[in-house]
Parts: C-alpha cells; sequence; structure tokens
C-alpha cells in the first residue's frame, strides 16, 4: 500500500515537472501564450499574474496535503495524536483571511482588466482603424469591409499596426468569433451588433474560428486573418474592387445556403447598407432578403 | 404557422414515419446492443423466475434504501454509457485529421458529445447523489423512512424515465445536437426542426420533476425527522451539505422546468420567447439556462464535499476541523452560487461592470472552498489516517479539484475569459471539478458506505488500482485539452487541420480516456469478486471502519426499519461519543410497535405513463399525451384516496426479526 502511495506521488511528482517544462519549451506553438497583437499580449499578461498569485495558495496546499497525509499516517506511532482537537481560530482566521487577500488582489485585477479589455472599448492609436462587419453564417464567415467596398469569405487581410474594429452580427444560430492569437472572442448574435477591437504587431497570418457551436458544419466553420502591410492590404484591396464577382443581394441570398468547409471568396459589394441589413431583417421582416427557413 | 405545417403529421403517430427507424451502421449497433441486453434480462429473469420478487421486493418498494440501490444501479450503468460517449468523441478527434473525416458523421458526433453532457449530469450525478441521499440521510439523523416514501419511489421512476426517454431516442428517431443546455436559436424550431430537441427537453422535464420532488422530500425529511438530541448544529457534515443541496434544488430547478417549458411552446405551438426574430430573445435562455445551471454545479458537488467530511474525519479517528466554519463555507457557497451565473458568458457582450461583479462574486467562491479543503487537511492533522480507498479518492480529489478550481477562478478575471471560453480549456476545467469532485466523491462514498449497504466490504487492493488508473486517466485524459484550449482548439470539433498540430495531444487525452476504461475495469472486476469473497470480508458489527455517526449503530445491512429503537444524539459525532462512553452493541431493547410504508405500484404506474406522455409529445401524438396525462392523474386520486399506506409492525415480530439477524450472522 505504502509503496504504491510513494510510487504514484513520484509518478505524479515527474509528471508534472515534465508538464510545465514541455508547456514551457513548446510555449511558441500555444496561440493564447505566444499572441501577435497588444490585446492578445494583455490578456496573456493577466493569465500569467492571476496564475502566479493563485499558485501562492495552490502550492502551500499540495505540500501541506502530502506532508500531512505522510506524516500522520496510522503506522507513524510517533506523531502526535489529539483525536478531540477540532478548533483552532488563529488557524482558521489564517485561511479565511490568505484567500480573501488574494481574491481582493485578483478581484482589483479583474475590475481594472474588465474596463481596460472591453471589447467594445476602441484601441487608442495615431492610425485611423479599419471597420470590418462580420457576419457569422451556415457555416461560414462573412467579412464586410464598408469603407472599402468590398466582401470576403473566411479569409481577411488587415494592415499591421492598425486597430481593427469588427462589428459582429450573424445571420445563422449563435457563433462565436474567436482569433486566439490576436485577442478573445465576442459571441456573433443574430439581431444583435457585438464589437471587437484587435490589432497585430507584425505581419503573418492568424487561424480563427466559430467558438460556439451552431450545427452541423460548425466544425468547417474556420478563416485565416492576416496581417500585412498598408501598401500590401491597399494593393489587395484594389484588385478585389476590380474583379468581377459582385455581393449583391441575391448573390448574398445564395451564399446564406448552409455550407462548410468554404474555401476563400472575394467581392465587390453590390449593397453597401447589407450588414444593417442584415441585423434589421430580425427586427422587421424584409423584401427581398431570406435566409433558410426564414418564416415571414 | 408555416413552420409546423413543414412537418409531416398524421393522427394517429404524429411525427413518427418509418425513417425514425432508419440508423447508419454505428447507431443501429448501439441501438440493437441495448435491445439485446433488454430481452436478455427480460429471458434471464424469466428464466429464473424473478418477476415476483423483482416486482415486490424491488419496483414496487417504498424502502428508502431499495429505492437508493435502484438510483445506483441506473447511474452506475448510465456511467458506463456515458464514458463509452466519451471514448466515442476521443476515437473521432484522433481519426478525423486533415483530409480524413473519421468514422462518425458531424450530426451523430454532435448527438454523442449532447447525450454524453446530458447523461453525465442528470442521469449519472444527479442519480448517484439522489442514490446516495436516498440510503444515508434517514441512517445518519436517526430516521426509519423519509417523510414522504411514495414520492420518493415516484422521484425515482421520474428519474428513470428521463434516462429512458435518451436511450429510446437510441432507436427510434435521434437525440439533440446542441449541447447539453442546447442554446437557441440552434435548439429552436427552424434549426433544429427534428425529433433531437424534443427527446432532450422530455427528458429533462421529466426527470427535473422527480429532482424537484426528491428535494422537497429530503428537505422535509431533515428538517422533521431527526432523531431526539440532533440539533442543527449537531448533525453531521453530510446532512448540512445535502440540505444546502436541497435548497439549490428547491430553487433551481423551477427555472429550468420553465426556460425548458418556453422552449417546447417555442417548438410546438410556433412561439416567439427565444427565436432570434419577432421579438423573441435567445439571450434571455442563456441567462434563464445558467441561473438554473450553476446553482446546479454547486448541486452536485456540495454533497461530494460532505462525503469527504465523513470519509477524511473517520479515516483520520478524529473529530471534524472547524465544523462551524464548515456550515457557514457551505451556506456562502450555497448562496453565492445563484448570484454567479453570468459567468458562463461573458462574451455575450455585457458591459465591463457587470463582467466584472459577476467574475469577482465566481471568485469570492473560491474562498469558503479553499476553507473547506484546509479544515479536512487539519482534520488528518495531528490524526491517524488509514490510507484506505475512500482517502485515496480524498487525496486524488485535493489534487484535481484544486487544479480545475485554480482554472475556474481564472476565468473568472473575465478578459481572460475571452481568450479561453468555449475552448478545450473550459471542458478541461469543469471535468477537473466534476470528476475531480463529484465522482470522486462519490467514489469515496461508495467505498465507505458499501459495507453498510450490502454487509460486506469491498476489495481494498482492486479500488487502489482503480483509483490509480482513474487519477492518472483523468490527469492524462484532461491536461493536454488545457493545452489544446490555449492552442485554439474550440470544444465540440468532430475534425481539425493537420496543421494546427492537435494531433499529439489529442492522442495523450484519447489514452488518458483508455486508462479511465481501464479503472472502471477494475471497479466492476472488484464488485463481482468482493460479491464472490463476501463471506470473507463480511461486516458483522455494523461498523466496520470504526465510524462516528449513526448510521454505523445499527447492523449491515440494516433492517427495513433501520433502527429497532430510535437513537439518542448527544454530541456532533454521536455514534463515536456513544462508544466512548461504553457502548456495549446493541442489546436487547425494549422494544415499540411502529408503524412502515407499504409497497406501491403506483410509482411504476406513474413512471410507465410518463414515459408514454414524454414519448407521445416528442412525436407530437396528441391523442397518446391527453390519454396519459389523464391516466397519471388518475393515478394519483387513487394513491390519494387511499387509506391504509400503512402497517402496523408489532413489538414481538421485530423481536423475532432482531433475533433472527443476530442468529445469521453468528453462522
Amino acid at each position: 500500500m505504502h509503496k504504491n502511495l510513494k510510487l504514484a506521488f513520484f509518478l505524479f511528482l515527474i509528471g508534472s515537472l515534465v508538464t510545465i517544462g514541455l508547456i514551457y519549451f513548446f510555449s511558441a506553438q500555444i496561440a493564447v501564450l505566444s499572441p501577435a497583437g497588444m490585446i492578445g499580449e494583455k490578456q496573456r499578461s493577466l493569465l500569467m499574474i492571476s496564475v502566479y498569485v493563485m499558485l501562492l495558495v495552490v502550492v502551500p496546499v499540495f505540500i501541506l496535503t502530502f506532508f500531512i497525509a505522510w506524516k500522520y499516517r496510522a503506522s507513524n506511532q510517533k506523531a502526535k495524536y489529539s483525536p478531540e482537537w477540532d478548533q483552532n481560530h488563529t488557524a482558521e482566521i489564517i485561511w479565511w483571511g490568505i484567500p480573501l487577500i488574494i481574491i481582493v488582489v485578483l478581484g482589483i485585477l479583474t475590475w481594472k482588466g474588465c474596463h481596460d479589455l472591453d471589447p467594445f472599448k476602441p484601441i487608442a492609436s495615431d492610425r485611423k482603424p479599419l471597420k470590418i462587419q462580420v457576419v457569422a453564417l451556415q457555416w461560414k464567415w462573412l467579412f464586410i469591409y464598408p469603407e472599402q467596398n468590398i466582401a470576403t469569405v473566411n479569409f481577411f487581410e488587415f494592415p499591421k499596426e492598425t486597430p481593427v474594429e469588427f462589428e459582429v452580427t450573424a445571420d445563422a444560430p449563435m457563433n462565436s468569433f474567436w482569433i486566439p492569437r490576436l485577442g478573445g472572442q465576442v459571441y456573433a448574435m443574430a439581431g444583435m451588433r457585438s464589437k471587437l477591437s484587435l490589432i497585430a504587431n507584425g505581419e503573418g497570418s492568424y487561424y480563427g474560428s466559430s467558438a460556439n457551436i451552431s450545427g452541423e458544419g460548425f466544425a468547417g466553420m474556420k478563416f485565416t486573418a492576416q496581417s500585412t502591410t498598408q501598401e500590401g492590404f491597399d494593393q489587395w484591396v484594389s484588385s478585389i474592387q476590380q474583379s468581377s464577382s459582385v455581393l449583391t443581394l441575391d448573390a448574398y441570398n445564395e451564399l446564406v445556403e448552409p455550407s462548410s468547409y468554404v474555401p476563400p471568396q472575394f467581392f465587390k459589394l453590390g449593397s453597401p447598407g447589407l450588414f444593417d441589413d442584415i441585423i434589421m431583417k430580425y427586427m422587421m421582416p424584409m423584401k427581398g432578403m431570406h435566409s433558410r427557413g426564414n418564416r415571414s | 404557422m408555416s413552420g409546423l405545417a413543414a412537418i409531416q403529421t398524421s393522427d394517429i403517430f404524429g411525427r413518427l414515419t418509418w425513417d425514425a427507424f432508419k440508423h447508419d451502421a454505428i447507431e443501429a449497433s448501439v441501438g440493437v446492443g441495448t435491445l439485446l441486453l433488454m430481452v436478455f434480462l427480460i429471458v434471464f429473469l424469466t428464466y429464473k423466475k424473478r418477476w415476483h420478487w423483482l416486482w415486490n421486493e424491488w419496483l414496487t418498494s417504498l424502502d428508502h434504501k431499495k429505492i437508493g440501490i435502484m438510483y445506483l444501479i441506473v447511474s452506475g450503468s448510465m456511467l458506463f454509457k456515458g464514458i463509452v460517449d466519451a471514448a466515442m468523441m476521443r476515437a473521432q478527434q484522433i481519426l478525423s485529421v486533415g483530409d480524413s473525416f473519421g468514422y462518425l458523421s458531424a450530426p451523430h458526433y454532435q448527438q454523442i458529445f449532447t447525450a454524453h453532457g446530458t447523461t453525465m449530469v442528470f442521469f449519472v450525478a444527479m442519480g448517484f447523489i439522489a442514490g446516495i441521499f436516498n440510503i444515508i440521510v434517514p441512517l445518519q439523523i436517526g430516521a426509519r423512512d423519509v417523510a414522504f416514501p411514495f414520492l420518493n419511489s415516484l422521484s425515482f421512476w421520474l428519474f428513470t424515465v428521463g434516462v429512458g426517454l435518451l436511450m429510446v431516442s437510441l432507436m427510434i428517431g435521434n437525440f439533440s445536437g446542441t449541447g447539453w443546455v442546447g442554446y437557441p436559436p440552434l435548439s429552436g424550431l427552424k434549426y433544429s426542426p427534428d425529433v433531437g430537441v424534443d427527446y432532450w427537453i422530455w427528458s429533462l422535464q421529466i426527470s427535473g420533476v422527480g429532482t424537484l420532488l426528491t428535494g422537497i422530500n429530503f428537505f422535509v425529511t431533515i428538517f422533521k425527522m431527526r432523531c431526539p438530541g440532533m440539533t442543527l448544529m449537531k448533525m453531521p457534515m453530510f446532512i448540512w451539505a445535502v440540505l444546502n443541496t436541497l435548497v439549490l434544488i428547491a430553487f433551481s430547478f423551477p427555472i429550468l422546468t420553465a426556460t425548458l417549458g418556453m422552449l417546447s411552446l417555442d417548438r410546438m405551438l410556433g412561439m416567439h420567447f427565444f427565436t432570434s426574430d419577432f421579438g423573441g430573445n435567445p439571450m434571455m435562455y442563456v441567462n434563464l439556462i445558467w441561473a438554473w445551471g450553476h446553482p446546479e454545479v454547486y448541486i452536485l458537488v456540495l454533497p461530494a464535499f460532505g462525503i469527504f467530511s465523513e470519509v477524511v474525519a473517520t479515516f483520520s479517528s478524529k473529530r471534524l476541523f472547524g465544523y462551524v466554519s464548515m456550515v457557514w463555507a457551505i451556506a456562502a457557497i450555497t448562496f453565492l452560487s445563484f448570484i454567479v451565473w453570468l459567468h458562463h458568458f461573458f462574451t455575450m457582450g455585457a458591459g465591463p461592470k457587470v463582467n466584472a461583479f459577476f467574475g469577482i462574486m465566481t471568485m469570492v467562491i473560491a474562498i469558503p472552498t479553499g476553507v473547506k479543503i484546509f479544515n479536512w487537511l487539519f482534520t488528518m492533522y495531528r490524526g491517524r489516517v488509514q490510507f484506505t480507498t475512500p482517502i485515496l479518492w480524498f487525496l486524488g480529489f485535493v489534487i484535481i479539484f484544486t487544479i480545475g478550481g485554480m482554472d475556474g477562478v481564472l476565468m473568472a478575471v473575465a478578459p481572460v475569459d475571452f481568450q479561453v471560453h468555449n475552448s478545450l480549456f473550459l471542458i478541461a476545467h469543469f471535468h477537473s471539478v466534476a470528476i475531480g469532485g463529484v465522482l470522486f466523491g462519490f467514489f469515496a462514498g461508495y467505498t465507505y458506505w458499501f459495507p453498510k449497504i450490502f454487509g460486506f466490504k469491498l476489495d481494498e487492493k482492486l479500488g487502489e488500482y482503480a483509483f490509480f488508473c482513474w487519477f492518472f486517466g483523468v490527469l492524462a485524459a484532461f491536461i493536454p485539452l488545457y493545452v489544446l484550449g490555449l492552442m485554439g482548439a474550440t470544444r465540440r470539433l468532430d475534425h481539425y487541420d493537420a496543421s494546427t498540430g492537435w494531433f499529439p495531444l489529442f492522442a495523450i487525452a484519447a489514452f488518458g480516456v483508455l486508462l479511465v476504461l481501464v479503472g472502471i475495469g477494475f471497479q466492476v472486476h472488484q464488485l463481482l469478486y468482493s460479491i464472490k469473497h463476501r463471506r470473507k470480508n463480511r461486516d458483522i458489527t455494523g461498523d466496520p471502519w470504526n465510524g462516528r455517526t449513526l448510521e454505523w449503530s445499527t447492523l449491515s445491512p440494516p433492517p427495513f426499519y433501520n433502527f429497532a429503537v430510535i437513537p439518542q444524539a448527544d454530541a456532533r459525532d454521536a455514534f463515536w461519543e456513544m462508544k466512548k462512553e461504553g457502548w456495549k452493541g446493541r442489546g436487547d431493547e425494549p422494544y415499540e410497535e411502529i408503524h412502515m410504508p407499504k409497497n406501491s405500484p403506483l410509482g411504476v404506474f406513474i413512471g410507465g405513463l410518463s414515459m408514454a406522455l414524454g414519448f407521445a409529445l416528442v412525436w407530437h401524438i396528441f391523442w397518446l399525451a391527453a390519454l396519459s396525462l389523464l391516466a397519471i392523474l388518475a393515478c394519483i386520486i387513487v394513491r390519494l384516496s387511499e387509506e391504509h399506506t400503512e402497517y402496523t409492525l408489532s413489538a414481538s415480530e421485530m423481536k423475532r426479526i432482531e433475533k433472527e439477524i443476530e442468529k445469521r450472522h453468528h453462522t
């Protein structure tokens, strides 16, 4: 019995050390721990600080658990035994108090963090932010650039070091818009306008997906977000503006039809108020616009 | 509404057609397997001529201990089903990478994870706690029965109907694929027109009524039926934990019933509570379901805390440290659990102040929870800790639950949650607390109280092997999920790209599930082995662990009336104090005549009729729904008009029974 316990203890110890080591060495491959923009960086540092603060309690708990259980094992008759001892106010004040202090610290961090990292808050920058309107469809993402008059599916580009202001809605069940390396996440809901501001430090291409189950083709609802230079972005925009495919209302109604694992598509925007129309359609039934099974 | 008219219905069969019976090979094999198992059981019982015994001794019994054992049997088999679901999901995820799409279709995969969550929360965890309540609560408070024995039987049968509907969905039609909390609009008529969501709704509605009745029944039991001397502050800690759980049930389950009720009105009558259009509000559903869902989390874990309190004190041969502080900690958790629900959806876009409030409230729960852990550790301090399997489960709980709890606090920091919400990190978090807390707690209680229920101990060696497999299996299955979540892997994916680099971690997680399956293998073996060698491990004293509370003062297994003479509790660890003062064991007492409840088949009947009602509502067979509802009402009236629901056990009869047990123990 005791032999097995010791073995398990060392297995656990070695396992923990190996796990921590692996996470440390591979942290560059772990999106949330290797952010590529300011929002993600702030979220990571908040994560790390919170973990360190909590380890102040958790590590002693682990050590105490093993130490006490082992020292007071029944076979160790030398250890003190006081079967009636069941109260000590000082001790209890300590373990109501220390967690309380830690929670106060974390609470202050949370309060500040919630305000600082409110997804609806614009990022302060001397560059003019880029507006991108995001529509979750069954099961792909539509990105509308209202100022550039273009639209894309499952892929979008944006200039580095420029704040991007996303407006997010859905013409589908609820989804969640998430680009792990840039920062987290906001729900995409039909008839609602959520906002999210993100920024990228450098050039790169980032994995994004829906984080909320939205039906059969949900797993194929992925996109790529690509940051590039301002010149590169301008070039990309004008190449799409010259393309022949136009996202008219008819084209949109076709796009709304359920499909999954959809390769990137690029359109000239044919209907400038499309995003608002999509939101409004859930407020009052609109003529000429329909989604699957829309009852009107 | 056109949405309703679009569905083909007939007057006799509603929406039910032959298509409902058609399934692909994998689904069909599960359905056929279940059917074969049932046929085997029926043949076996007929062959052994056991129907009469089954009906009289078990199905119609109002004995709380027997009802408890039936709960454990149902939940135990559902645990097996739930784990098979989990193994199927992990198998899909190691096969479905890049160009390969695995062996499950996306809708089937989604039904599996929905069924997994529903099964584990409602039919495993809830069933286990209801079973333990049934068996232990009356014994621990020195009562002969629960307050409402018939209601108790009815609760069990309604719970079993929930299980039954879930199992029927394997064979007729399909189950919901919208996740275990079924957010609309996905779970609404527009996006889920088939019967899956209806199966989910009615399975939860019917078993939910059973849970609510259990809640009220045991609440009254604890308040009205404690033995003389047992004031509130002398109750065992387990009873305190259960009492708070019951408060949570009574306040939160009506929310679930109302929410699912509105969802089914949307689906059946084309209403717009939760649709995206016509003024409906799906966000309201999300708020409501978690206003129930978060207390539900504590409904599951508080009883586990109670079990650990008993186990740690008993196996340390020492009083529970900080009793008063423990009671207040539980009460604080109970209260706080109602004001944290929004932390399930920080990402919905509420303002920073709202998010901060709910985040901080969530963290505050960590304080009383932490206090409890310290109190358990200091119960062991200066004790004599015996490393029996219940203590191993406790140690495993401290490790895994603390890891899970730490991540819970981490996710309460709303901006951090934005980066891990709905990712596999979240999955790892709540499995750490649910398995490490609830399930390990249940396993500790199962081993601890097994000799009380059945009269012999479980084999320790095999229990130890099972524990090690579970402990390392759970770590191997969920630590990789934390990392996967941080890598951007969201939950509920039936496929991912090879370029994500997630495969090795999914493979380790799948290995962890295998290890857990080996652990379950050991547990099944342990049970069979212990039954076979029951003579060797027999508990004649009724007190195999040198226990502290009243359930150990009666025989193992207790006679159907629990206590020949109702005990007197003069201190917190009542039985421990009795033994200190020279308790000589159960002697010849002045017995008195008592009243015990008669068996009643009406629980089974109402259960069967509820099954028909649920099935009829799923398939829109409205004549059957109306008929079964009327029949249920008739059963209730019959029960209410019965005058002789109890019988008298005379003092001399009790003496004869006691003598007989005595004699059996000496052979």
